[in-house]
């Protein structure tokens, strides 16, 4: 045993408030959908969902969800065919720019969504005018948002590879610089894109203030509106969405450990 | 020592070459205000093996990497078979390059790497995998095809890497400290492969090192740079016995710093009489080289001196001497001998050139 550590008992009182301060709301949450118009335990709130007698009331959410799907979409592309490339750019030709880079795009991190919609609002008025006011356009804002979080995963990848010689060793083997990104950079640096492709996707669906603000209809504001109808359907949703955000975050996981293991 | 493929079993050795001419003509090159080619010219002959050698900092990586297109020059030219590539991207300069890092594409399996520059100009997947394991039979690792380089160890990435920039029977091999990150016994058993194929496929080659042993031991012709500029260009025999400057004198081989008096092309180094490299008059610098010194009885003896330290090295040893005038002295010999510290000894000089350097 570590002399130097907390005893086992010590061990499990942390492990077990830790435990019961994030199951108990879950929990809770879980056991209200589940409660039953007699008092007792049943599915029928979570049937309810899928009954089309109730599809009316459901719409705005199911709306939303389509759209947050369509903008985390975007997002991603956005992240893969402008931030990386980008990035492989800054690192490959520009390095003395990468502490300028690696400020300017963890910026957004420390600006409250409040603020950032803001500044977006004078841009989104222009946008509206010129792309029309469909609810993907919300997937620029979002690209500014998930910059942090993606340029980390893709960073920490970069890190990894020695993109340098990568590039001069395919370009000497007479690939062009498109195929020495695609076929060559990517390929090392795909654990990266993956992890920074599902956080981005987690991030999009759990945003609410700037789609709020900008009065666009997505997952998080279709379940402000729905609630005030019915509380359980929100409730149940936002179980399902927490759950979809860990099994994304499993899946990163995951690819961080196959990245650890190709590397060793 | 793996055995060199049968020619006609083998479409590379099948196909060898005469290989191209290789022109540098007066190429600068400077990042910022450092400076660190100034013009440099270099001519090599086809199917020539040419090092560039150096210290640190010395500009003979830039210098092939101008070669290679990964650098731009700011003035000359660099010309390939009389063509002038200068603005011709890498990726069109039909040249091989090794790293001195591992430099195999860790996502693909070795005969997948080995035949990237194949597949790259068109050539298909079939034909492309087959002069793949050509290319891999050359240098040694028919079975490791379909490993991944992780699987492999340093020597084993470096060959693949050889193996890879040779399958596309490359205008020019470039190879840049290649064996810089491997074990000894290693590197000089991959050196001397090198060589082999080389020869074998008759391409002309380029090797960058900071390692004299290594550019003695395959070189043709030695380049021999300091500063951005090139000293001395010859074969390694002329570069060791006739060195043309003092910073050659230093960097190819040992030498021993010791004062004496030139005039014209002869100079007196304690009390004897040695033919120079170079004219030169008045006090000087004279580089000895340990071979060129033996211990002598006091009759034949050139200077007296006490052993400050003797290594052994296998079949010689080198024994640091300080002489009576007070300077340090390397002498090689016969390892049977066997002088320790504070022995008192004798030393002659060779009538050999010797390089020379103003004072």
């Amino acid at each position: 045993m570590n002399r130097h550590g907390p005893s086992r008992a010590t061990r499990w009182v942390i492990g077990i408030l830790i435990g019961a301060f994030f199951a108990i709301p879950l929990v809770s949450t879980l056991l209200y959908t589940l409660r039953g118009t007699d008092g007792g335990l049943s599915f029928e709130r979570w049937a309810a969902l899928f009954d089309p007698a109730a599809s009316a009331a459901m719409k705005p959410i199911w709306i939303g969800l389509g759209n947050s799907l369509v903008l985390a979409l975007i997002t991603v592309l956005i992240v893969l065919l402008l931030l990386a490339p980008t990035m492989i750019l800054v690192n490959l030709r520009f390095p003395k720019l990468k502490p300028f880079f690696e400020f300017t795009v963890l910026l957004p991190i420390s600006i409250p969504a409040i603020v950032l919609v803001v500044g977006l609002s004078p841009i989104y008025l222009q946008i509206g005018r010129t792309l029309g006011t469909g609810t993907w356009t919300l997937a620029f804002a979002y690209g500014i948002t998930v910059l942090p979080f993606a340029f980390r995963s893709i960073q920490a990848s970069i890190d990894a590879a020695d993109l340098k010689t990568l590039s001069e060793a395919a370009r000497s083997l007479g690939a062009s610089w498109p195929v020495v990104v695609v076929k060559v950079l990517a390929s090392n640096i795909r654990q990266g894109l993956l992890a920074a492709s599902l956080i981005s996707i987690a991030v999009v669906l759990g945003e609410f203030t700037i789609a709020s603000l900008l009065n666009r209809q997505v997952f998080q504001t279709a379940m402000v509106v729905v609630q005030k109808q019915d509380a359980y359907a929100p409730a149940i949703f936002t179980l399902l969405a927490l759950l979809f955000c860990f099994l994304l975050l499993l899946i990163i996981g995951r690819a961080a450990r196959g990245n650890r293991k190709a590397r060793s | 020592m793996t055995a060199l493929p049968a020619t006609a079993d083998n479409v590379l050795l099948a196909e060898a070459g005469e290989g191209t001419r290789v022109q540098f003509q007066g190429i600068e090159k400077s990042y910022g205000a450092n400076r660190v080619l100034h013009g440099v010219d270099l001519d090599i002959a086809p199917g020539e093996f040419v090092s560039l050698l150096g210290p640190s900092g010395c500009g003979k990586t830039t210098a092939l990497r101008v070669l290679a297109g990964l650098e731009s020059a700011d003035g000359g030219a660099v010309l390939l078979g009389g063509q002038d590539v200068s603005r011709i991207p890498t990726n069109k300069r039909d040249i091989g390059m090794v790293f001195q890092s591992y430099s195999l594409f860790p996502h693909l399996r070795v005969d997948d790497n080995t035949a990237f520059g194949l597949r790259r100009r068109g050539v298909g997947k079939t034909a492309a995998g087959r002069r793949a394991l050509d290319a891999l039979a050359l240098v040694g690792l028919e079975g490791f095809a379909d490993r991944f380089p992780h699987q492999l160890s340093g020597g084993q990435q470096q060959r693949v890497a050889l193996a890879r920039a040779l399958v596309t029977e490359p205008r020019v091999l470039l190879l840049d400290e290649p064996l810089s990150a491997l074990d000894a016994k290693v590197r000089v058993q991959l050196r001397d492969e090198i060589r082999r194929i080389q020869l074998r496929l008759g391409i002309t080659t380029v090797f960058v090192t900071h390692d004299q042993e290594e550019a003695l031991a395959v070189s043709d012709r030695i380049a021999v740079m300091d500063a951005g500029r090139i000293d001395q260009i010859d074969t390694p025999e002329e570069l060791y016995l006739r060195p043309a400057t003092a910073h050659v004198a230093a960097f190819v081989g040992l030498s021993s710093v010791v004062s004496g008096v030139a005039s014209g092309d002869r100079v007196t180094v304690w009390g004897r009489d040695l033919p120079t490299n170079a004219p030169a008059e008045g006090p000087v610098q004279v580089h000895l080289r340990p071979e060129n010194l033996r211990f002598s009885g006091e009759a034949d003896a050139a200077i007296g001196g006490v052993v400050e330290e003797s290594t052994f090295l296998g079949s010689i040893r080198r024994t640091l001497v300080k002489t009576d005038a007070g300077e340090l002295v390397r002498v090689q010999h016969d390892a049977r001998q066997h002088p320790v510290f504070g022995d008192r000894v004798h030393l002659a000089v060779e009538p050999v050139p010797v390089a020379v350097r103003e004072s």
